[in-house]
């Protein structure tokens, strides 16, 4: 039931103080005066826990269990960043106070700066942007930045490989680029020549995901670099796979210019049904001058804004980013420390390897080579055979009580998996996992139609999509 | 190991045998190896890492709420108990985007009805499932507009919020959109013959704020009055507001979006709030961003699923309306679970009350010899002339605990000495008595 047909006339959930001021007319002109109220739901306060605390239990979450979903690093968040994070000497404070009455927060983000630069081995960073996309939007906007500034305005391309995230092509594209798309080799990682012929004199960025989204390390990432910088281009980083590359190697040393993180991923913030994020975006230092407004600056010992910087790409949002998301961030890297980090990056891959070991029993691996962090399985044969799709095969997983793995997804892949266990799951979780993903494979090829129609246990059973978006319901039905 | 890491020696070892390798080096195949080692601290323990937070916290100074008097786009309201207890239900904060739509119900029920209760307050048809904050709310909007008409420039009053503007700009420029702005007139409304001056064949959209960056709510009839049909109407607006202002859905808006800081979230020094968009239904598919609607399950039952997922990134990649992918779903669900609590008289109390505490402070100011900047109606926030050394004062003002009116001179030339003050419901008689012993 939505909580607007538990909704009853006159029935209030709040109090409010007494404010011992008159009431003052609305001095308004009829028409700016609301008629109508809105129809917001009229509950009680015991009402609203339990229509809320109902829905949390139809959620499947982290918390729960298993979430292997690919390129999104669905590990534990730790509880104590929530509590940090909620401290009211963090969440009370407003933005425009005097800077000198928030020098904890400043501090806090000036040493996290500090910090993810030492992690990716940039030179400078910003904390600014809100997701992973938005880091996109505002690496890609400091590489048009950098080239516009040398008076290079022909080079309005950028190219991407088939396999990056949707975000990339749709950044580039917000940040004026005309995208190329190159297609992966064989092996799944870019194609060399391909990247040869793309690369002339009007590409502005590579932007490149690495470990790509097949869980594949780009081997070839010196030479690509080399390429990329004789051709006057920059290279880019998206962070969403770090994970992998904790405690090895940094984008910075792999000679990438710019770098977006997810601080949702990698660094253990949740994910909070889709956001907050936080995609903080660093540079080497030839590209500093041209990050949003404002940075964070030390000055003999006192932590500033500074807004005047006349190169800068200018604001991208208001205020200074998603700072509640940078408080659980440090608290994590304060938790885990150099030698935490190093064991969460080897911990990633040593699971996504064994995994991928495991389920190489029951679907094919498209790559099959070691991966890093995550790999990529097809049930395209099998499929072909039984009619049964990867998306049945999710579905059934649900059933089981575990989340489906990112499906569909790179692109170049069918009837794909792509699985990502991240450091936190044991190896127990894990033979689990592969246990359930044999079983149902077993039932598909017994029972196709029952696969076909899975989920069964689940709040609500498999949902039309189709019609949802073909005659779309955007907002509860009042009726009269 | 490690306490977010659970695997043990043995386990490991088991494990590298199953992969067939001796170490775990040998995991990276192809991969140089740049760093043994960060330069950074060795982690700590929890009793240590928590201890050292609490007092990073304590380095910022916290105001009472009642003596607080800054707004500018974030907001102090009383925020019920209820609201951060169960926005912080873990099976919502660790959940991940709801893609499962089966087993993501609590998720998707909670988006739907936030988007239904957005529709309401605005009077617009459809909402979307939230942006990062207002200020890439408008700038998306900016963009929207351009994808409905193919006209390239913007009319922008220059009252809308300094940094919503800057973030607009950022957006447009690469698109080769022009922003112009457009004066305000001795009321701080929109200078209507100025609007109407800068009209031509080519303006994709106007866009005003209600109310505006000073707190005036700008007569949007008249507004839309002076705007041809086929442009877009952008209010950028306040939700609080809202309940007791005409929804500009009734004004002829065509896409109302704004910041909903202030319904139920903690100001988190500026990040996160939410960006709230919602347009009409003619304009959906040009509509950046996350959108939810109501479906049944094979059995009839009802049920929820992301909808016009075709506009999105994921499958339309370069040619997508946006690039948007996370956006700031827990706030919305922080959104709606506050409406929830306080209903539509809860609101327009939280509402009335406001606007009835900055009335009495601008009363008592101009009883003082003040002058109020501007002659429009406002709601609860107003410019007004501070006097001499304002910037100065405003600082020894937070030394005797109050956050006061804040100084506009850092934001926007020609405003010396002149601040923007705020109340809201928690400001009481003797809090604002208190602020004007020092005026």
């Amino acid at each position: 039931m939505t909580i607007f047909e538990i909704s009853k006339s006159n029935r209030i959930g709040y109090e409010l103080p007494e404010n011992n001021i008159n009431d003052f007319d609305l001095n308004l002109p009829e028409h700016l005066i609301r008629k109508e109220d809105p129809k917001l739901p009229q509950v009680s306060e015991v009402d609203v826990v339990r229509h809320y605390t109902n829905l949390a239990a139809k959620n499947y979450a982290v918390d729960v269990g298993f979430y292997p979903l690919g390129s999104c690093t669905m590990k534990y968040n730790p509880k104590i960043n929530e509590k940090i994070a909620n401290l009211e000497g963090f969440s009370m404070i407003h933005p425009f106070q005097p800077h000198e009455t928030t020098q904890g927060a400043l501090k806090l983000m000036f040493e996290l700066k500090e910090m993810l630069c030492e992690i990716t081995g940039m030179d400078d960073m910003t904390l600014i942007p809100s997701a992973g996309a938005h880091g996109e939007l505002t690496g890609m906007l400091i590489a048009r930045a950098y080239h516009l500034s040398r008076g290079d305005t022909k080079r309005t391309k950028a190219i991407v490989p088939d396999s990056a995230h949707g975000t990339n092509p749709a950044s580039a594209a917000m940040a004026g680029f005309e995208v190329v798309e190159i297609k992966s080799g064989p092996d799944g990682r870019v194609d060399l020549e391909e990247l040869k012929n793309a690369l002339d004199e009007n590409v502005a960025v590579l932007m490149l995901t690495n470990p790509n989204t097949l869980g594949l390390f780009e081997k070839d990432i010196l030479k690509i670099s080399e390429m990329v910088h004789e051709k006057g281009a920059l290279l880019y980083y998206d962070g969403a796979n770090l994970n992998a590359l904790l405690g090895i190697t940094r984008p910075g040393d792999m000679g990438f210019d710019i770098v977006h993180l997810n601080l949702h991923k990698t660094f253990s913030t949740p994910h909070g049904m889709g956001g907050p994020g936080s995609g903080p975006v660093g540079v080497k230092k030839h590209l500093a001058k041209f990050l949003p407004i404002p940075e964070i600056v030390k000055e003999n010992e006192e932590y500033k804004l500074n807004y005047n910087k006349p190169d800068s790409i200018g604001f991208i949002r208001s205020n200074y980013g998603n700072f509640s998301v940078m408080v659980r961030a440090y608290t994590y890297l304060k938790t885990m420390g150099k030698d935490g980090l190093k064991k969460v990056g080897q911990m990633a891959v040593l699971n996504a390897n064994y995994l991928r070991k495991k389920v190489e029993k029951i679907m094919e691996i498209a790559y099959p080579d070691f991966c890093m962090h995550e790999f990529v399985s097809t049930c395209e044969k099998f499929t072909k055979e039984t009619g049964v799709k990867a998306l049945d095969i999710a579905k059934r997983l649900l059933d089981y009580g575990v989340h489906a793995p990112t499906m569909y997804f790179p692109l170049i892949v069918h009837e794909d998996f792509m699985i990502e266990p991240t450091e936190t799951e044991s190896k127990d979780t894990l033979d689990k996992f592969a246990e359930i993903l044999s079983k149902i494979f077993e039932e598909a090829k017994e029972n196709p139609d029952f696969v076909k129609n899975a989920p069964y246990n689940t709040p609500v059973r498999r949902l039309d999509d189709v019609s949802a978006s073909r005659k779309p319901v955007f907002r509860f039905n009042f009726g009269k | 190991m490690h306490r977010y890491i659970p695997h043990t020696p043995e386990e490991i070892n088991e494990m590298l045998k199953e992969i067939g390798i001796n170490s775990l080096e040998d995991l990276y195949v192809g991969v140089p190896r740049t760093i043994d080692d960060y330069n950074l601290e060795n982690g700590k323990d929890e009793f240590t890492v928590k201890k050292e937070l609490i007092n990073l916290s304590k380095e910022n100074k916290l105001f009472e709420l009642e003596n607080i008097f800054a707004g500018a786009g974030t907001y102090y309201h009383f925020i019920p108990t209820v609201v951060e207890t169960l926005a912080n239900n873990q099976r919502f904060v660790t959940a991940y985007t709801p893609y499962q739509a089966e087993v993501s119900q609590g998720t998707l029920q909670s988006l739907f009805e936030y988007q239904t209760m957005m529709c309401e307050l605005t009077g617009m048809e459809v909402a979307n499932s939230s942006m990062y904050d207002g200020a890439t709310a408008l700038a998306e909007a900016m963009l929207m507009a351009v994808r409905i008409n193919n006209k390239t420039k913007i009319l922008a009053a220059s009252s809308i919020n300094p940094e919503y503007l800057f973030t607009s700009r950022t957006y447009c420029t690469p698109q080769n959109i022009e922003i112009q702005e457009i004066k305000w007139d001795e009321n701080g409304e929109v200078d209507i013959n100025d609007l109407k001056n800068k009209i031509d064949s080519n303006t994709s959209a106007v866009v005003v704020g209600y109310p505006n960056f000073f707190g005036i709510i700008e007569d949007l009839k008249k507004i839309k009055e002076a705007i041809p049909e086929n442009i877009i109407f952008i209010v950028v607006s306040e939700p609080i507001s809202l309940s007791i202002l005409e929804a500009p859905g009734k004004l002829g808006a065509d896409i109302v979006v704004g910041e909903g800081q202030a319904l139920g979230i903690t100001p988190n020094f500026g990040g996160p709030g939410i960006g709230f968009f919602t347009t009409l239904e003619k304009y959906v598919r040009k509509m950046p961003g996350r959108i939810i609607g109501e479906t049944k399950d094979v059995d009839g039952k009802k049920g929820y699923v992301m909808i016009l997922q075709t506009r999105e990134q994921h499958i339309r990649r370069a040619r997508a309306t946006s690039n948007i992918c996370s956006n700031h779903a827990l706030m919305a669900l922080t959104n709606a679970i506050y409406m929830s609590v306080m209903g539509p008289s809860g609101l327009k109390k939280v509402a009335k009350m406001s606007y009835n505490a900055a009335h009495y402070l601008a009363k008592k100011l101009e009883e003082k010899g003040y002058k109020l900047t501007f002659k429009g109606p406002f709601f609860n926030e107003f410019v007004f002339n501070a006097g001499e050394n304002y910037y100065e004062r405003w600082k020894k003002l937070s030394e005797n605990g109050i956050l006061g009116p804040l100084p506009l001179e850092k934001s926007l030339p020609n405003f010396k000495n002149k601040a923007l003050a705020c109340c809201t419901e928690v400001n009481t008689k003797e809090s604002i008595d208190n602020l004007l012993r020092h005026f």
